[in-house]
């Protein structure tokens, strides 16, 4: 019996949201831990350099100083610090501590002290002896012969090329003859820049020891367990040693997949036996944390007359940084998360990841789909313009349709081959449609706009991502009834302020007949929770939402029988609804009766559900942006006037959380677009590492956003529902680009696109115009 | 040197040596809702009120406050009765990690005190020194323009504004 939805596809309130609004809700740091150590860590100056001697016998005096650590007092463990599952996809090429510095913010030593105040004196006291080297500074040169190796110890693993500075390298290429059958050929090369994360709460991690000795890890994370195994690892102790708890985050946004501080948090706890924080500043977090890749993207693509796309040729070096986590798969997905949108019958990708002495990249919501998007969609735009057809007609007409195929999902995947798979819920037509209508696409486009310096135009850009690594996520859930009706959910999946804890219980919910009010989630405790891999891959309500959905089956099923066993009826029709079992003859019983009774009275059991989820696809959400922007001609400045964001993520599970998302991910994409970027001097030092100099947009620079969910059906998702949280950040870069040539003619392929980069092209084109 | 003011209504006093920040004095004590995003100033987590401005505690000596009134994010309202714009900034889905808005829901306090009716662009200035990451300020904009509808409706009607409710 199909039943109408209850509680999914409604927007109920967040189910933390109210501890949070009245300040109860509690982060890492909401806590007291007696006898807490404050820990600090001295950051290189250097952007490449040896430490040949470090003494710490003026900071050991400092009093309150409890412990210093450097590379000579941890194991020399090769790891990756990318919070992904075993085995990683990203070399092993990182130390807890190690005698060498590749970027300035690279860590030398650990100080933990009894104050903050100790803790940094004691960092600025210690006397390092460095041997500097010449740092690579520019990605496209350093994979020259000459240039300076920057992994040169022997025991990293898993380096593609450590002679080449190569950390990853990745393509594949389907089809023959190309570009043979093309009447045009586009040739672009599109550059981004460094950008981080900006969670609100930086990264702070704890660590303290229980009654066993255990080591407990209280942290900002989003990948609970991956910390537990990886720390484990790093520190060469037993994971039955390791508890990893996930209190509420004050944001992650991929910065926090990352097992960044978890060692050498508990490295100081392991060495003083006592609690220990670290809390990273602004300008650490900015610095020492993860970015986004920077990206060189060469894309080339054939087009014939009549409006087909032939050919994609798109050549990717990504800057990783020091060290390679995530570099291979975020390279891997600007190619896989984009080339499938549109066909064509020769697809050529290749990628290559390269170190150099600057920040590391990392995870950063989009996941190297941002980047590629920023280029494929900025093309479309040019091949429509050739033809001069509507962009939305060219994108109508070549983007991939429901039941097809695309040979990139085979082709490729994450840090290995894909999984193939066609798609079975695409809404993409109409998201154009309602977009369209909603910015005035048809009056607006095109058209002539705009007074004296201060032009208009509008742009678009479509869009996809994934739900999920296919046949490497997994996900799990326990759901376990209690006297009065209620359940405890406990699971793995990781709310970092997504959302997900409230979407999770709305699923359960749904499938017990209850509010969501009635579900009282536990989540991310690697010592009450089952496993999941977290919150990552866009796979929480995909993934983790099926294994929740099964889950709860389990209990329903169990709490049929139970009732019918009472009733002396057979439940077979029975339903679930508001707290009561309906028969299907009308009897009813409420859920606490059936509670009381499986507990205390007959044939006692704990009714409860135990499941696991893997998916074999990873169904893409789609999306279709708009925006109309003001450009000023004299000062370069552009301004989002209003942004449309349309998308198909299946079934929103809640509509309003979705939005948020949606909303959330453009104006960062937004900010990233027009003024986000980390910048340099000479010697690779960053200038900008807090927010009085790296600007993110506020309530003043925001515009108007409006978000149009466009429902479809995913038949492998829970309740039909696929991803939404990364796609949108992905839109505002080329769908600002594409309004920006709208409105002036001029097309940026160098992000971001602030004032200073619009008027000099503005210049350029009227000294060519004076030339001829 | 004893400080002494009014905190979330009652009076309070604490023994401090000088330098410390008002917003380390208030976590240490346990009021937890000001949050540390940056310690410059910047991004308005930290915010409370002093004498019903929205201040940056991050920069604000304790001893700057003595003699004064703080109200926290615990003092504007509890799970169990909270204020209108606690409610509806749930209400409207602007909360998703919540670690900008205890300071971006004083900030709102202070303009719906000076401001009854505020329009879109007084909402746009108030709260512009609330950095939030997570939700592009959409939901918050509603937000406060709801809860400004409700606490003139409640007025007009001579009660308190609405309180509790049902979770959906």
């Amino acid at each position: 019996m199909k039943q109408p939805l209850v509680t999914v596809n409604k927007s109920v309130r967040k189910i933390d949201g109210l501890s949070m609004a009245t300040g109860r809700a509690q982060y890492v740091d909401d806590v007291h831990v007696r006898g807490m150590l404050w820990a600090k860590l001295l950051a290189s100056p250097h952007a490449h350099a040896k430490i040949l001697d470090i003494d710490i016998s003026q900071a050991q005096k400092i009093p309150g100083v409890v412990c210093i650590l450097t590379h000579k007092d941890l194991p020399r463990v090769p790891h990756t610090t990318a919070g992904q599952g075993y085995p990683e996809p990203s070399p092993y090429d990182s130390y807890v501590l190690d005698k060498k510095v590749r970027f300035v913010g690279d860590r030398v030593a650990a100080v933990a002290a009894e104050t903050r105040d100790a803790a940094e004196r004691a960092v600025r006291a210690i006397k390092v002896t460095y041997e500097i080297l010449t740092p690579v500074l520019d990605a496209e040169h350093a994979m020259d012969d000459d240039a300076p190796k920057i992994h040169d110890e022997e025991d990293s693993l898993r380096i593609a090329d450590p002679e080449k500075n190569l950390a990853a390298e990745v393509g594949f290429s389907v089809g023959k003859n190309f570009f043979e059958d093309s009447d045009y050929i586009f040739d672009r090369t599109f550059v981004t820049q460094y950008a981080q994360h900006c969670p609100i709460e930086p990264h702070i991690t704890m660590a303290w020891f229980d009654e066993q000795d255990r080591i407990v890890i209280r942290t900002s994370t989003q990948v609970p367990f991956h910390a537990r195994r990886i720390v484990a690892q790093a520190l060469r102790v037993p994971v039955k040693r390791v508890r990893v708890i996930k209190p509420r985050v004050g944001g992650g946004f991929g910065a926090k997949q990352e097992v960044l501080n978890e060692q050498i948090v508990a490295a100081l706890a392991l060495a003083t036996h006592r609690p220990v924080k670290l809390e990273y500043t602004r300008a650490e977090e900015t610095i020492s944390a993860r970015t986004r890749h920077p990206m060189i993207i060469h894309l080339r693509s054939g087009l014939k007359k009549d409006g087909t796309i032939t050919d994609f040729d798109l050549d990717v070096i990504s800057n990783t940084g020091a060290y390679g986590t995530h570099a291979l798969t975020v390279g891997c997905n600007t190619g896989s998360k984009v080339l499938p949108l549109y066909r064509a019958k020769n697809v050529k990708f290749n990628m290559r990841a390269v170190y150099t002495n600057m920040p590391v990249g990392g995870a950063y919501r989009g996941y190297g789909a941002t980047q590629g998007a920023f280029a494929m969609e900025c093309l479309i735009d040019e091949m429509a313009e050739r033809l001069a057809m509507d962009p939305l007609e060219f994108r109508k007409r070549n983007h991939i349709r429901l039941g097809e195929s695309s040979p990139v999902f085979k082709a490729l995947g994450e840090g290995r081959e894909g999984v193939a798979q066609s798609i079975e819920s695409c809404g993409l037509d109409q998201c154009i449609d309602l977009g369209a209508r909603e910015i005035g696409w048809r009056e607006k486009h095109g058209k002539p706009k705009g007074k004296g310096p201060i032009k208009r135009g509008v742009g678009v850009a479509c869009l996809m991502q994934g739900s999920s690594i296919p046949g490497i996520d997994m996900g799990a859930a326990t759901i376990k009834m209690n006297e009065d009706g209620s359940f405890n959910l406990l699971m793995g999946a990781t709310d970092l302020g997504t959302g997900s804890d409230t979407v999770l219980a709305q699923i359960a919910a749904e499938v017990l007949g209850i509010r969501e009010s009635d579900i009282v989630v536990y989540s991310s405790d690697t010592d009450m929770t089952p496993f999941d891999v977290g919150a990552y891959a866009s796979s929480t309500t995909f993934l983790s939402g099926m294994a929740v959905k099964k889950a709860a089956e389990q209990a329903r099923d169990q709490i049929l029988h139970v009732a019918g066993k009472m009733l002396e009826t057979d439940p077979a029709d029975a339903i679930l609804q508001d707290g009561m079992v309906v028969m299907a003859n009308g009897r009813r019983l409420s859920l606490k009766e059936v509670a009381l009774h499986s507990l205390y009275i007959l044939d006692q059991f704990q009714i409860m559900g135990s499941s696991s989820h893997i998916t074999h696809t990873s169904p893409p959400p789609f999306a279709a942006h708009f925006c109309e922007v003001e450009v000023d001609e004299e000062t370069g400045q552009v301004t989002v006037l209003s942004y449309v964001a349309a998308v198909d993520c299946g079934t929103a599970i809640n509509p309003r959380l979705a939005e948020g998302q949606t909303e959330g991910a453009v104006l960062n994409g937004i900010s990233y677009a027009l003024v986000e970027e980390i910048c340099f001097d000479p010697k690779g030092r960053p200038r900008n590492a807090t927010w009085q100099y790296y600007k993110i947009f506020n309530t003043q620079d925001a515009p108007p956003i409006k978000t149009i969910l466009v429902p479809t059906w995913e038949p492998t998702g829970p309740y039909g529902a696929k991803s939404v949280s990364e796609i949108s950040i992905n839109g505002p870069m080329p769908c600002i680009a594409n309004a920006i040539y709208d409105a002036i003619g001029i097309r940026l392929r160098e992000a971001p696109f602030t004032a200073e980069k619009v008027l000099k092209a503005l210049k350029l084109r009227a000294r060519g115009r004076r030339m001829e | 040197m004893k400080l002494e003011m009014k905190l979330n209504g009652k009076d309070v006093s604490f023994e401090i040596a000088g330098p410390e920040l008002l917003l380390d004095l208030l976590r240490d004590n346990g009021y937890f809702g000001a949050k540390r995003g940056c310690d410059n100033g910047d991004c308005g987590s930290c915010a409370v009120q002093v004498d019903g401005k929205s201040i940056c505690s991050c920069i604000y000596f304790a001893g700057q406050a003595h003699g004064r009134e703080v109200t926290t994010i615990e003092g504007l309202g509890t799970m169990e009765h909270p204020h209108a714009l606690q409610e509806t900034f749930v209400e409207c889905g602007a909360v998703q990690c919540g670690f900008c808005i205890p300071g971006m829901l004083l900030s709102a306090k202070e303009l719906l005190d000076e401001c009854p009716n505020p329009k879109d662009a007084d909402i746009r200035e108030a709260l512009d020194g609330n950095l939030c990451r997570c939700t592009g300020y959409t939901k918050q904009f509603e937000a406060v323009k709801v809860a400004a509808k409700r606490i003139i409706e409640g007025k007009s009607k001579g009660r308190k504004p609405a309180r509790g409710g049902k979770s959906r």
